[in-house]
C-alpha cells in the first residue's frame, strides 16, 4: 500500500505505560510457561528416586547447590503466584470481581499473597532442613 | 438481530474452532483441583526436604501419598499441555511452525507426564 509506512498503525502494547493489570496478566502468562519447565525437575526428581538411592542423591545434591536453590526458588514464586492469581481468575469467571476498585485490589492482593507465601515457604523449608 | 448461522451450527454450539468451550472448560476444571493437589503437594515436599532416597520411598509406598502425588503430576501436565496451547496459538501465526510446536509440546507433556507417573507407580509398588 502507497505511503502506509509513514501513516499511524494499529497501537501495540509498546504505547501504553505498564499497568498493574497488564503486568499481573503477562505474569500469569509467564509464571504459566515457567512452571511446566518446573515440570521437568518434578520429573527429574520423581524419575531419579524411582532409579535408586544414587541418582536420587546426585539430583538431591544439585537441588541443594546455589543454581539449584535459585531454581526452586523461582518455582516456588511463580507457583504461588500463577497459584493465587488464578484464584482471581476462577472468580471472574464466575462472574464477579470486574469493577475496576475490585481488579486494582485483587491484583495487589495476589501480589502480596504470593510472595507471602513464597517467603513462608522458604522459612519453613529453612527451618525443616 | 440477524444471526449467519445455520440452525444446526447454534445447536451443536462448536463454534468455528470445532471444538466449543470444551479447552477453556477443561482449564478451570484443571485448575480447581489443582488448587488442593498443589497445597497437599508443597507441604509434602517441605517435609522431605534434607532427606534421605528412603524417605521418598515410604512416602510413596503409602497408598493416599501415591494416588495423590500421581493425581498432581497428571493434571498438572494436562493443565500445562492445554494453557501452553494458548500462548503457542497466540503468538505463533504460520500454520507450519504453529503444528509442529503444538506437537511437540503436547508430546513433551505426555513424555514427562508418564515418566512421572510411571516413576511414582514404580515406586508405590515396591520398587
Amino acid at each position: 500500500m502507497a505511503g502506509s509506512g509513514a501513516r499511524p498503525i494499529s497501537p501495540h502494547i509498546q504505547v501504553y505505560r505498564p499497568q498493574i493489570t497488564s503486568v499481573l496478566s503477562i505474569t500469569h502468562r509467564i509464571t504459566g510457561v515457567g512452571l511446566a519447565l518446573g515440570l521437568l525437575l518434578l520429573v527429574w526428581w520423581l524419575v531419579a528416586a524411582a532409579t535408586g538411592p544414587e541418582a536420587f542423591a546426585r539430583v538431591q545434591a544439585f537441588m541443594g547447590s546455589w543454581i539449584g536453590l535459585l531454581l526452586l526458588f523461582g518455582f516456588t514464586f511463580a507457583n504461588w503466584y500463577h497459584f493465587c492469581n488464578g484464584i482471581r481468575h476462577l472468580v471472574w469467571d464466575a462472574g464477579y470481581g470486574f469493577e475496576i476498585p475490585s481488579v486494582y485490589l485483587g491484583g495487589w492482593f495476589v501480589v502480596g499473597a504470593s510472595v507471602g507465601l513464597t517467603v513462608v515457604t522458604w522459612l519453613v523449608a529453612l527451618i525443616v532442613w | 438481530m440477524t444471526s449467519f448461522r445455520t440452525p444446526l451450527g447454534r445447536v451443536r454450539g462448536l463454534g468455528t474452532a470445532g471444538s466449543g468451550t470444551q479447552h477453556w472448560w477443561l482449564g478451570r476444571v484443571t485448575s480447581i483441583a489443582l488448587v488442593p493437589l498443589t497445597l497437599w503437594f508443597v507441604i509434602a515436599v517441605i517435609g522431605l526436604i534434607g532427606e534421605p532416597w528412603e524417605a521418598v520411598d515410604l512416602w510413596l509406598s503409602s497408598p493416599w501419598s501415591a494416588v495423590l502425588a500421581l493425581l498432581f503430576v497428571v493434571v498438572a501436565f494436562y493443565h500445562a499441555a492445554l494453557g501452553l496451547q494458548v500462548v503457542i496459538e497466540d503468538y505463533v501465526h504460520s500454520e507450519g511452525p504453529k503444528m509442529a510446536l503444538l506437537l511437540v509440546v503436547k508430546f513433551a507433556c505426555a513424555l514427562f507426564g508418564t515418566a512421572g507417573a510411571f516413576s511414582i507407580l514404580k515406586i508405590a509398588f515396591g520398587g
